[in-house]
């Protein structure tokens, strides 16, 4: 998904949290708001989150490990993804991902060093009959070859 | 001048391969021109061989191009599309392409068809009958009218809907809840997705109506968070119906309420099990709930709740202004209705086939979607997703409904259909099964927590040629456990494709001494 990486506000934070603090469920929805007003959801929040929902910091912490998609360190300024799933599979995903690995130079989970991406692998984007299938930015690209998915890269890189 | 319409998709498949940047073209072509064009961004017509599949509006009959590029875009302007005019892309009348021709639509009648954020469109093209219809009747006829249909769950399990509205109907409580499973987590599968961001308010439409055929005043639609364009489409709908009168309090001044917010997962494949999205819904780490109580009598914050997956919801809106008799008249044995096929993976014309059930493996994997895409032999699919079973090609005479598959070891789950060429390493496939269900376990109970992980390391040393043959029993006797002892499917129905990949392909086991052995896949596409 889109993330706004920024510095970590305590004071936003704390108005965040508050705004959704009397929603039923409320907690998953406050993870993906901090997340994304900040790209990530600092260690810092997670007694004030327990406070504000009556629950304790270990609820909370088991919440955000949980989920594959909250992070507790700011990602890259792009986020990438390959799918990894089977329909991609067939399609070549594996050779796509290694071909990634390469360009890039970092494994998936990992973010380059001039902190541009962060690469995953995701499990389907629902994208299956125009495997193989990548998000960048949460915006899905369908057929991405080596030489696609450098365009890509490249375009990135220039914007 | 009168204008001339244009239809380029605004769904997230058209768009991975350029329907935004051809939609922009147009525009700015046809303003270099000094033509007079409306480009209305519709949901996908489900050829997602053809995307970006462009619509040109000529005599009131919809004119298809496609694939088309950017670079077409001149050339089509210089042929004269907006007119009709001949071009290597013409595809003539949309409705006349046969594989969108030979389909039953139902409920995907409207997706690709109108623009799905115009009420107006919607309700033209018979939108909001079915719920008018279903304000005058009162609650036990709809869930009468969902069970006779026999429509059953589209999420996997297949159980009859209209049982569990009646079970949620006869349930007391002084609050009750419609969930709708967007999650979508299955690989091969992408028709929620393009329903919800090609006719959302059908989806509106289904959960309002079992709101109001079991009292329940609040519904929630949980969507998987890798579908951005599926949130905003689905929230921006849900807007537009609060404003119209559709949703709130008294829907269309019936005195009747119901209430509708879309919730987001975050990237967990087993909050797809219906106790875990709720769990999840609740706030919390997304694991099973032992069953019973079933979600029906205790679901939602212990609230009686109906779950259903998104096609479940979206059949209904029909079921109900058409009659139950209507869609029971489509499909064979105890599969009623059409079935959401989706074709996915190294296939030549993928895309979305709803047809009634009845119809073979052969004619939608050869048939509607013409064998692969890089020409090879197909070797095998998977249907039904990752816990979904390797079917050889020798067995796709077999007719794709619940109870033929399930009599052959296969499920039809979501309707996800992936095919493979000759190339595919099917101890390679056997071991991602349970490398995935490692992944995503849940954790709950044992059998799938260390059983997964146990399977990958046994298919690990039959790779390696260490002790095939006694591994692969070790393998076997693994799935058995896991089967027997997993607490949901996750863990209960991983070793179907595990077994299946066995039973019908023994050979890529055999990695004894092979030479140049290797861990590594061999599938690749070779074009
Ligand atoms: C591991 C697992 C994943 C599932 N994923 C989904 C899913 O993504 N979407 C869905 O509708 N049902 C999914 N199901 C099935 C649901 O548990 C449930 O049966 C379904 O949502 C009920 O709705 P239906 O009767 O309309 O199909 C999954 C089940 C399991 C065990
Ligand atoms: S089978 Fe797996 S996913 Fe299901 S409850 Fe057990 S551990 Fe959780
Ligand atoms: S399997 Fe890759 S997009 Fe679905």
């Amino acid at each position: 998904m889109q993330t706004t990486s920024g510095q970590w506000d305590s004071k936003r934070a704390h108005e965040i949290i508050t705004e959704h603090a009397g929603m039923p469920g409320a907690l998953i929805p406050m993870l993906h708001a901090l997340q994304h007003a900040f790209g990530y959801i600092d260690k810092s929040a997670v007694t004030p989150i327990a406070a504000a929902l009556n629950l304790s910091n270990a609820d909370v912490h088991g919440v955000i490990t949980f989920y594959h998609d909250f992070r507790d360190a700011p990602g890259g300024k792009h986020q990438l993804q390959v799918c990894g799933a089977e329909a991609c599979q067939a399609c070549g995903c594996r050779e796509l991902m290694t071909h990634a690995t390469e360009k890039l130079g970092v494994q998936p989970g990992e973010t380059t060093p001039d902190g541009m991406f962060t690469l995953n692998t995701v499990y389907c984007l629902g994208n299956c009959a125009l495997s193989p299938a990548i998000s960048i930015d949460g915006r899905m690209y369908g057929k991405v070859d080596a030489n696609r998915f450098d365009q890509l890269i490249d375009t990135c890189k220039a914007s | 001048m009168t204008t001339t319409r244009i239809y380029v998709p605004r769904d997230a498949a058209a768009v991975s391969v350029g329907a935004d940047e051809v939609a922009a073209r147009i525009e700015h072509e046809a303003g270099a021109r000094g033509l007079d064009v409306t480009v209305v961004r519709n949901g996908s017509r489900g050829m997602l061989y053809l995307e970006p599949l462009v619509e040109v509006v000529v005599n009131d009959a919809r004119l298809a191009f496609g694939p088309v590029t950017v670079d077409d875009v001149p050339g089509l302007f210089d042929a004269g599309f907006l007119q009709g005019g001949a071009h290597p892309k013409a595809l003539g009348k949309t409705e006349e392409i046969p594989y969108f021709a030979k389909q039953d639509r139902v409920t995907f009648a409207r997706c690709g068809v109108i623009d799905p954020l115009d009420p107006e469109d919607y309700a033209a093209h018979g939108g909001t009958t079915g719920l008018r219809k279903a304000l005058q009747m009162d609650a036990e006829a709809i869930c009468q009218q969902v069970l006779d249909s026999g429509l059953r769950g589209r999420g996997g399990a297949g159980f009859p809907t209209g049982i569990k509205w009646q079970t949620v109907r006869n349930a007391e409580a002084d609050q009750k809840y419609i969930c709708c499973n967007a999650d979508e987590g299955d690989s091969g599968t992408f028709a929620d997705r393009m329903l919800m961001e090609g006719d959302p308010f059908t989806l509106i439409e289904g959960m309002t109506i079992a709101g109001l055929a079991v009292g329940a005043t609040q519904g929630y639609v949980y969507i998987r968070s890798e579908y951005p364009d599926a949130m905003a489409t689905m929230r921006k709908a849900i807007e537009l119906g609060y404003a119209l009168g559709w949703l709130g309090s008294s829907i269309l001044d019936s005195g009747k309420d119901f209430h509708l917010d879309v919730r987001v997962g975050a990237g967990a494949y087993i909050c797809g099990e219906e106790t875990s999205m709720l769990e999840s819904l609740e706030g919390k780490r997304g694991q099973v709930r032992a069953k019973p109580p079933i979600p029906a009598l205790a679901g939602l914050f212990g609230k009686p709740t109906i779950v259903n997956n998104v096609l479940s919801l979206a059949a209904v809106p029909d079921i109900i202004a058409d009659g139950a008799a209507a869609y029971q008249a489509y499909g064979v044995g105890r599969s009623r209705g059409t079935q959401a096929f989706q074709l996915a993976g190294n296939i030549a014309r993928g895309g979305l086939v709803e047809k009634a059930f009845g119809i073979s493996l052969n004619e939608l994997i050869h048939g509607f979607g013409g064998g692969t895409y890089n020409g090879r032999p197909v070797r095998t699919v998977q249907i039904g997703g990752p816990l979904g079973a390797y079917v050889p090609a020798d067995k796709f005479d077999l007719a794709a409904d619940y109870e033929t598959l399930a009599g052959n070891g296969a499920m039809l789950g979501h309707g996800g259909i992936v095919v493979f060429d000759d190339t595919v390493d099917m101890a390679q496939q056997a071991r991602f099964a349970l490398e995935f269900c490692a992944a995503e376990s849940c954790g709950k109970c044992t059998p799938c927590r260390i059983g997964s992980v146990r399977g990958v390391e046994t298919i690990d040393r039959i790779l390696a040629g260490d002790k095939p043959d006694e591994n692969l029993e070790l393998l076997l006797d693994l799935c058995e456990v896991m089967t027997d002892g997993s607490l949901c499917a996750m863990g209960g129905l991983t070793p179907m494709p595990v077994r299946s990949a066995v039973q019908h392909f023994p050979e890529d086991f055999q990695r004894d001494n092979p030479p140049g052995a290797s861990t590594s896949s061999s599938a690749r596409v070779t074009n």
